[in-house]
């Protein structure tokens, strides 16, 4: 498809953006200004909406394709929330105006959503207190280790200098830690897909600052032994993060801070069902125990005795400024609805469902893959495509096969510790139709795969280009149109 | 078990299912984690129906004021948004995709992303850009990591122009690193002091960072300020306001090494503090240093240009704590707006934009500074903020046009020690000339009270 670029035309009026003028008074000398205007497309306002609705067509999303993405949580994001989200009454707020005398008060009804939205995450996830400011789950994280990091220099713990990962993290939490000023130590997982226990504990001593932890991890299994690893860590005096990007599978049924964990940040584009956006924008709360809570980010929600709500910038021990206002707030807006929506019952039953429909298909497409962990799984799951290899097929080609099939492709080659990983995670919006669908689309692509493995080779056919050439991509760097 | 919103599987189809699996209910799903673990029923209230939660959110929505007419800008400000904007960055095919990691089914995505960061360019004057950051001030912090990566020194030079409130980011992200950081004080002319500069300036530091305009508002060439700072073999960060790009000097002539800055100008709504669009452009040199996604034009095997996540030998999914940056995800939805709010108003739309904030800004600035006691803070060189001295504490005057329904600007007192009777002031599009003249009236006879 052309680019907008390419259909520009000298001269073509866009959206009319002006018409009354107002004469100035000063003019400003030519070395403060630009010498040519910037080389926008000039296109018309119907050809630039066409244009986009094009471009829209060419991409699989939740709402045109079943998305079964592991670890990302693609679950349905309902209009209502964006209805909700949308009203002008909340988008049209400046963020300076809590800071003008007085102008607190313009603003509770922004304020009350942030207020009550946190009251309600520190109740699912049993923690005491929860900032809404980080701007995504990475985000999140490095919000986590800087709060971790400015504990142990308020309690002197000057020896502590590194953090513990297991193998089958996002690797996001090493590159967290890093930021925070950690060095990163690795521990590699058991048969059971679990952080293997004896290696944890050889790892762990004096100078462990915290461990990072996602329940269930990556591999979908849950941590049994959490209780016992919290306390070990806390017997150095260490911190449990808790990676809420799995939490779809616990919500409403497990709290991270009845297991242990310290601090805890949750994915509101993943269990929340705020929308993923083509990659962004998320939103990464951080919810702590009583103990961390004077090292939030600033500002800090209240609520005053009077009733109204009200921004605390007086924490002298905070770590500061992670964002420049209360995060990515259309965001929250988005997951206070949905929370709302769901209500005491519904975490449970949607966290029960996502489960279910996770055990279903993995108990469906044992008999073509084999074993990769024995047992439940929890809301996702791991397969090898690793017994393909001898026909030459690898998950990538499985994968482009089922874009041909109209099923977008589970994340795949991810975990690392997984040779040729597929990563299953069908969600609570999944009727049971679209999971025995993905199982025939997968038991066709294995068959595909041992009697016709040049077929899918090709693999995809049907959309607008084949496999791409990512070498080049690299090596040309053409990243702007010229 | 009541019933649950938003999940697909029938009470037919559920007991099938347990069937198939040999269980008789949910529990037994989580039959192997230990008991002891699981929570009591939370205690949140009961679920809503679609029309009860509607009808809640618009009652707490009714507590917000939307009919203030806003002078406040300070970095975020209040630009019209054509219809067609929403329209299509409303489409689900657009926000209910994930990051395009399969490229085939992406294209959408990843062409509108590649039209973005070309945009980027064109608008700030530098070679390549990024796929797009978390906001204007995590893109500056990436940025001053990205130039001490590059330049292998540990010293930064801030300007005190640059954002207050980018600032105090900055010194919370440098808190746990080896960073020097060190801020400049402004000039008394209200831009970058060039002797204060030149004297920091020596082979420990390896960033300055400039804004233009500045928090102020202010205009400044930086040129030979950049040049000095790329004699002492530095880089040159400058955070920039992209709507003041349809006129203002690009920081690419500027000799600017990384340009960063928040884009909720260009199309996406105040929304009380976000999402917005932090972006970030450089030079073809430092591509490589460079954190974030970035698109990349290539072919497939029959030889049609498709687009692709490229260098992604940077990130952290490949690169883990070696990574250039922890982040993973962008704000590729903001960019959509962006690139799309650019399309709609084009090359003659934006400049004329432009030209309409200025123009309203140069004449509010005549008619404040006719008012008894009002002065300019610093010179007339401005896009379409500038502060002005009152013979009263800002926060009093504002306090008392607030009650008025006038955000009157934004009295920098809060950021800046000395500065309590100046009050900055912002002009955008939307601003009629009644509603200045009704402010200046007003403001005329606060200060007179």
């Amino acid at each position: 498809m052309k680019l907008i670029y390419e259909k520009s035309s000298p001269g073509r009026p866009g959206v009319r953006m002006s018409s009354i003028k107002i004469s100035p008074t000063e003019e400003i000398p030519a070395k403060y200004l630009r010498s040519k205007p910037a080389q926008l497309p000039e296109v018309s306002e119907a050809e630039v909406v066409r244009h986009f609705t094009a471009l829209s067509r060419l991409n699989f999303s939740v709402d045109t394709h079943f998305y079964p993405l592991g670890s990302c949580t693609m679950k349905y994001n309902p209009k209502a929330c964006e209805a909700a989200a949308n009203l002008p009454e909340l988008t049209e707020v400046h963020p300076l105006w809590p800071q003008l005398r007085g102008g607190g008060l313009l603003t509770q009804g922004s304020l009350a959503i942030l207020y009550h939205t946190e009251r309600i995450l520190s109740e699912i996830t049993g923690l005491a207190e929860f900032t809404l400011q980080p701007m995504a789950g990475a985000h999140g994280e490095l919000t986590g280790v800087m709060i971790m990091a400015a504990y142990h220099r308020d309690r002197g713990n000057t020896q502590k200098d590194h953090i513990i990962i297991p193998d089958s993290a996002h690797g996001t939490n090493p590159a967290s830690a890093q930021l925070a000023g950690y060095k990163v130590v690795t521990v590699p997982s058991d048969d059971k897909g679990m952080m293997d226990f004896d290696l944890f504990k050889a790892a762990l001593n004096e100078r462990t600052a915290g461990v990072m932890l996602t329940c269930p991890n990556t591999l979908g299994v849950f941590e049994m032994r959490i209780k016992e690893i919290c306390d070990a860590v806390h017997g150095v005096d260490g911190l449990m993060y808790y990676d809420g990007a799995n939490f779809n599978a616990i919500m409403g049924r497990y709290k991270p801070g009845d297991m242990g964990f310290d601090i805890c940040h949750l994915n509101l584009h993943k269990s929340f069902a705020t929308p993923h956006g083509g990659g962004g924008p998320g939103a990464g709360p951080v919810g702590v125990v009583e103990k961390l809570q004077p090292y939030l980010p600033i500002s800090r929600v209240e609520k005053t005795r009077d009733g109204t709500y009200a921004l605390n910038y007086d924490e002298p021990k905070s770590i500061g400024y992670i964002a420049p206002f209360y995060g990515n707030f259309g965001v929250v807006a988005r997951a206070y609805a949905y929370i709302l929506s769901l209500g005491r019952d519904g975490m449970l039953g949607t966290s029960n469902r996502a489960v279910l429909n996770a055990n279903y298909l993995q108990e469906k497409l044992r008999p073509l893959f084999g074993e990769e962990f024995k047992g439940r799984c929890m809301h996702e799951f791991v397969f090898s495509g690793e017994f393909l290899r001898k026909h030459g097929i690898h998950t990538l080609d499985l994968a482009k096969g089922m874009i041909d099939r109209g099923i977008h492709p589970p994340t795949v080659y991810f975990p690392l510790n997984v040779p040729e990983a597929i990563m299953v995670e069908p969600t609570e919006s999944e009727d049971r139709d679209t999971l025995d669908r993905f199982v025939e689309v997968m038991a066709e692509l294995v068959e595909l795969a041992k009697t016709d493995p040049e077929k899918l080779h090709e693999a995809p056919v049907t959309t607008p280009v084949g496999r791409l050439d990512e070498v080049k991509a690299a090596r040309d760097m053409r990243l702007s149109y010229s | 078990m009541k019933k649950t919103p938003f999940c697909a599987t029938s009470e037919r189809d559920q007991a099938e299912m347990f069937e198939f699996l040999g269980i008789g209910d949910f529990d037994e799903l989580f039959a192997e984690i230990p008991a002891d673990l699981q929570s009591d029923l939370l205690d949140i209230p009961e679920g809503l129906s679609e029309m009860e939660m509607m009808q809640h959110i618009r009652k707490i929505a009714r507590r917000n004021s939307t009919n203030l007419v806003n002078f406040c800008g300070a970095g975020f400000y209040d630009h019209y948004i054509p219809a067609a904007v929403n329209a299509l960055a409303s489409r689900g095919e657009f926000y209910t995709a994930y990051t395009p990691y399969q490229p085939e089914a992406s294209q959408g995505t990843l062409q509108a992303a590649f039209e973005y960061q070309t945009a980027i360019c064109r608008l700030t004057g530098m070679e390549v850009a990024n796929a797009s950051l978390f906001d204007g001030g995590t893109a500056l912090f990436e940025a001053v990591m990205m130039a001490l990566r590059s330049t292998g020194r540990n010293k930064v030079l801030v300007d005190q122009g640059v954002s207050p409130i980018y600032r105090k980011m900055l010194r919370c992200y440098t808190q746990n690193l080896s960073v020097d950081y060190q801020e400049i004080p402004l000039g008394s002319n209200g831009v970058a002091d060039r002797k204060a500069f030149e004297a920091a300036l020596d082979d420990t530091v390896g960033a300055a960072i400039f804004q233009n305009p500045n928090f102020f508002g202010c205009l400044d060439n930086l040129k030979e300020l950049v040049d000095k700072v790329h004699e002492s073999n530095a880089l040159a960060i400058m955070s920039v306001y992209p709507m003041a790009l349809s006129v203002v000097e690009t920081p690419g002539a500027m000799g600017a090494d990384i340009v960063t800055g928040e884009g909720q100008s260009l199309g996406l709504p105040l929304n009380f503090g976000g999402p917005y669009l932090g972006f970030m452009a450089t030079t073809k040199k430092h591509v490589r240093k460079m954190p974030g996604r970035i698109v990349g034009e290539t072919v497939d095997h029959k030889g049609r240009r498709g687009f692709v996540l490229t260098l992604q030998a940077r990130e952290q999914h490949i690169r883990r704590e070696k990574a250039t940056s922890n982040i993973c995800s962008n704000v590729q939805l903001c960019a959509l707006r962006a690139i799309i709010y650019l399309s709609l108003v084009g090359r003659e739309g934006f400049l004329e934009v432009g030209r309409d904030c200025m123009d309203r800004a140069s004449y509010a600035w005549h008619k404040l500074a006719k008012i008894p006691g009002v002065e300019p803070a610093f010179n007339r060189r401005f896009f379409n903020e500038f502060a002005i001295r009152l013979p009263k504490d800002a926060s009093d005057v504002v306090s008392a046009l607030v009650d008025q329904g006038i955000a009157a600007g934004f009295p920098v007192g809060r950021y800046y020690k000395g500065m309590e009777n100046v009050l900055l002031l912002a002009f955008t599009e939307k601003r009629t000339k009644e509603e200045i003249d009704i402010l200046v009236a007003k403001l005329e006879s606060v200060l007179k009270a």
